[in-house]
């Protein structure tokens, strides 16, 4: 188990390289540059932020420099923001958008969770058939239909919240159901899925064959081998639901890494971008080890290797 | 003894196909998505002619002194700001999203394929080597560099097709991987080789068409990610370009003026979320009919 | 009065293709200590038949149509699932075929094994580890300690099935219900499970019902046995009186087929035709098709289980009408 985990940890520092790597050329040789749109300097002065920003450097030059920059964790400055460090930009902004995406997901699994567990037990009655067409729904209705939706039904004609802003906890409620309907809607598919299967296993028969209630059955036997596909979609779905916030972000104005990075990409924000790019990038690959190595230690036949 | 032959009718056999058309003819959601599909598929690239002689207006056709209006009798889904008729820009919308979304699904399909069937088909270290690169894959965020691609590169259709597809490849290799090894081991390729064909006509005639069905569900069920993530860049700004719409652009032009004028936000929202039930209800049914595993009665 | 009495027990299965009837009015009865065996080839419901009386014959596609399973003055069909929850595992147990698949993979055996107590007494769970240590020991298993902490992907499937019967039995049940425990084992671990079976019935004086295809090893373990066909019970009898007065085509045909019992270099005999299609309503006898005795009112006439000789039934019409000798 410890090998295993030491050689997915160094498998990540080159997939880590390359994508700064590929971020990094990919930005230089796009065109536009940070300064395009500011129409009122005059090209000398563009030259000389420029080169104060090391920007007039060989572009092979300019790649060293960040990558020794980054090695020491160093993230530069933002052109955007003048002033203000990448470091300092993100340190302020990430904490946001992580709340946001642990609310999401908590809505996520709770509700998702549920509807499997109840859908897999009442296979093909209402109880399965309403939560999974409500799921389906939920599939279907992308985050920024939904969102207004819910801006629109529960804020404005309901009055019972705010419709932007980050500042009071019921502020999170709206963004959160936003960002968490999708999920839920696709582990609760994946729950019942799964639990169903196992649902049919011969050890289920065992188990009513010693007498056991449907709850000791459910909780006991078959939802530890029930949810490793909603595990096994943990990952990705942590991807996704940082992704998922940049629209969540701007429809309701909270003030997370996701708006930042959108932006700095149209902005041509080179270090902002860079920064972005690896911090979620990073953040990912090690959830996603953290959800394999759960993975392998939920199975017993695979621990023990 | 008794002479029973009498007694037996001879049984028609069902072939394969046969049986999974069969099954997902019950299935009445399956049906219906197939329905609404193919109805709006026909509708959105009849559209030209639908915008001409039907509803009599085209999808860039603005009227600014009209401005925006509500449902009536002339404009049937109403107008945007720019006195554009919505319905025709739904139906011209509703061309491209269908077709980002089949040309994305073609892309990533392709990809996946041959990448899955590579590995599955030789096996060994090679297997392990491409399969290894698609676990690190599929753990980076690729909506990232998708978004990445479309600022810098512009707003081209076609990188946008690549892009798209580009996201969705590595699900289907990994299925088609699996199915092929699947295959591989199972007695009936034993046999076939037993009997000395050759492994041309081997992987013809008995592998590929069990690599058919999952490839079939998994495209129908990749169509409405594509149209969500197509839909999820315009809403950026990053997918299609004005003066072309897809429905991610009319909804997030829908978005902003949804307080006043909620019809743009309505219709379209609406039409997409159907075809997106419809195409996973298909998906859901072409999976129950196609897969013998599911079957259990 | 006898411990489990089966009255005219119909289950069926509602498939897309028709309504598979596995067991057509099957009874029979179960003495306190005794052994029965119902033999019979796939398909005869024999199976299914113990699955209707333990309520695990899964409802959606199928459905028990009706009769009684008396068990201690209560009709096990007829009460809730609940109460059904409160005499499996403890008064009634069953063993299944595979032990491989009939075990949780996800949990360790120890867990396992104390479940049946935590269900049904009221113990702690050290106690409760105790006795399962013991268990584990009456069953043959050594180093019980290191057993209970282990998986079950990590026995061998003699072991597996050992650990299945010890928790079969760790609640000292009335009744056992045996399920095809040897065909998925090895020929010569099929003894020693055999063995361990016939050991703990003594110990505990429970009875237990033997399901099997195969008549070698039923009548190497049973009082009494039952033969089944097409979903019905073609014949009744104690071990000795089956063998050595059948009264059915059916059971001779069986014993005919036992291959060690052929002359050797001889081509060996097998029953002519096909078990039916359960789909099918099979009128009269369903074994008349193949049945070299067969006559013109055989495939017309009802048939039902009767007794010919004491403690024999039989259910061939010839025989019950002709004494026709087999």
């Amino acid at each position: 188990m410890f090998r295993y985990i030491t050689r997915r940890f160094l498998e990540t520092i080159p997939v880590l390289w390359i994508i700064a790597t590929v971020t990094f050329f990919m930005m230089r040789l796009a065109p536009g540059g940070p300064f395009d749109a500011e129409k009122q300097i005059s090209p000398e002065v563009r030259a000389r932020m420029e080169a104060h920003y090391g920007l007039d450097k060989p572009l092979f030059e300019q790649y060293l420099t960040q990558m020794k920059h980054l090695l020491h964790g160093d993230l530069g400055p933002s052109f955007k923001y003048p002033g203000r460090t990448v470091n300092e930009i993100i340190a302020d902004a990430f904490p946001v958008s992580l709340e946001l995406g642990f609310e999401a997901l908590a809505v996520a699994l709770v509700f998702g969770l549920a509807a499997g567990m109840v859908a897999s037990l009442k296979q093909n009655s209402a109880w399965d058939h309403v939560p999974m067409s409500l799921a389906m729904a939920g599939l279907c209705v992308p985050t920024f239909v939904m969102g207004p939706l819910l801006i629109s039904a529960f804020a404005l004609h309901l009055d019972w919240f705010n419709a932007a802003g980050w500042y009071f906890p019921r502020d999170r409620v709206l963004p959160a159901l936003t960002l968490g309907a999708y999920y839920a809607a696709y582990i609760a598919r994946l729950a019942r899925g799964g639990l169903l299967e196992i649902l049919n296993q011969d050890f289920i028969r065992t188990a009513r064959a010693k007498g056991a209630s449907m709850r000791r059955i459910l909780f006991k036997h078959a939802l530890r081998g029930g949810i490793l596909p909603v595990i096994s979609f943990l990952g990705p779905a942590v991807a996704g639901l940082l992704t998922g916030s940049f629209v969540v972000e701007t429809i309701f104005g909270v003030p997370g890494l996701g708006r930042y990075f959108v932006t700095a990409a149209f902005n041509r924000d080179y270090f902002m971008v860079m920064g972005s790019v690896l911090f979620y990038a990073g953040f990912v690959v090690a959830l996603n080890l953290a959800v394999d190595v759960l993975l392998v230690w939920m199975n017993p036949k695979l621990r023990f290797e | 003894m008794i002479d029973t032959s009498s007694m037996a009718k001879t049984e028609r056999g069902a072939s394969f196909w046969q049986d999974a058309w069969h099954r997902l003819w019950k299935n009445k959601l399956a049906i219906f998505g197939l329905a609404v599909v193919t109805i709006l598929a026909v509708l959105s690239f009849a559209s030209p002619l639908i915008c001409r002689y039907i509803i009599g207006f085209s999808y860039d056709q603005q009227n600014l002194a009209l401005g925006p209006v509500a449902p009536n009798h002339t404009h049937w889904l109403g107008t945007d700001p720019l006195g554009r008729d919505l319905l025709a820009r739904l139906l011209y919308g509703g061309r491209v999203s269908l077709m980002v979304g089949l040309c994305a699904t073609v892309v990533s399909l392709t990809i996946g394929v041959i990448y899955g069937a590579i590995a599955g088909f030789i096996g060994g270290k090679l297997d392990m080597f491409m399969m290894r690169a698609v676990d690190i894959l599929y753990a980076l965020p690729f909506t990232i560099f998708v978004i990445l691609l479309m600022v810098f590169f512009g707003q081209n259709i076609i990188l946008l097709f690549v892009a798209i597809g580009a996201v969705q490849w590595l699900t289907m290799a990994r299925i088609v991987r699996g199915q092929v090894m699947a295959v591989k081991r199972q007695e009936f390729v034993e046999a076939a080789h037993a009997l000395g064909l050759r492994r041309t006509r081997i992987i013809f005639r008995h592998i590929v068409p069990n690599l058919l069905g999952p490839i079939i569900v998994y495209a129908t069920l990749t169509v409405p990610e594509v149209i969500l993530l197509e839909s999820f860049l315009s809403f950026l700004g990053l997918g299609v370009q004005p003066p072309h719409s897809s429905w991610g652009v009319l909804i997030k032009e829908g978005a902003e003026v949804m307080e006043e004028y909620p019809w743009l936000l309505m219709y379209p929202g609406v039409m997409m979320a159907l075809t997106l039930f419809s195409l996973n209800f298909l998906g859901d049914g072409l999976r129950d009919a196609l897969d013998v595993r599911g079957s259990k009665d | 009065m006898a411990l489990l009495t089966v009255e005219n027990l119909c289950t069926s299965f509602h498939t897309r293709n028709g309504v598979a009837r596995a067991v057509r009015d099957v009874s029979f009865q179960l003495e306190r200590g005794e052994t029965l065996g119902i033999v019979g080839e796939s398909g005869s419901g024999k199976s299914v038949t113990c699955y209707s009386i333990m309520g695990l014959v899964p409802q959606p596609p199928g459905r028990i149509e009706g009769g009684r399973a008396l068990f201690d003055g209560v009709d096990l069909l007829a009460i809730s699932n609940q109460e059904l929850n409160r005499i499996r595992g403890r008064r009634i147990s069953m063993i299944f075929q595979d032990p491989m698949t009939s075990l949780n993979p996800f949990l360790r055996v120890g867990e396992q094994l104390i479940e049946p107590l935590l269900i049904h007494e009221k113990i702690t769970c050290r106690a409760a580890t105790t006795r399962a240590l013991a268990m584990l020991n009456e069953v043959g298993l050594a180093e019980a300690e290191h057993r209970l902490n282990m998986y079950p992907h990590e026995f061998s499937g003699g072991m597996r099935q050992r650990v299945m019967i010890a928790m079969a039995l760790i609640t000292k049940p009335d009744i056992l219900i045996a399920d095809e425990p040897t065909t998925a084992l090895d020929v010569t671990v099929q003894a020693q499970i055999l063995e361990l079976i016939r050991k703990m019935q003594i110990e505990l004086g429970m009875a237990v019902i033997l399901v099997s295809h195969d008549l070698g090893i039923v009548s190497g373990f049973c009082n009494r046995v039952m033969v089944m066909y097409a979903g019905r019970v073609m014949e009744s009898a104690t071990t000795e009186d089956l063998f050595y007065d059948t009264k059915h085509p059916y059971t001779r045909g069986l014993q005919k087929s036992i291959p060690a019992l052929q002359p050797k270099g001889e081509e060996l005999y097998t029953i002519p035709g096909m078990p039916p299609d359960l789909l099918r309503p099979l009128p009269g006898c369903p074994f008349a098709e193949r049945c070299s005795h067969a006559v013109e009112y055989c495939v017309k006439e009802e048939i039902t289980l009767v007794e010919v000789a004491p403690q024999h039934g039989s259910a061939c019409l010839r025989v019950q009408k002709e004494n026709l000798s087999v």
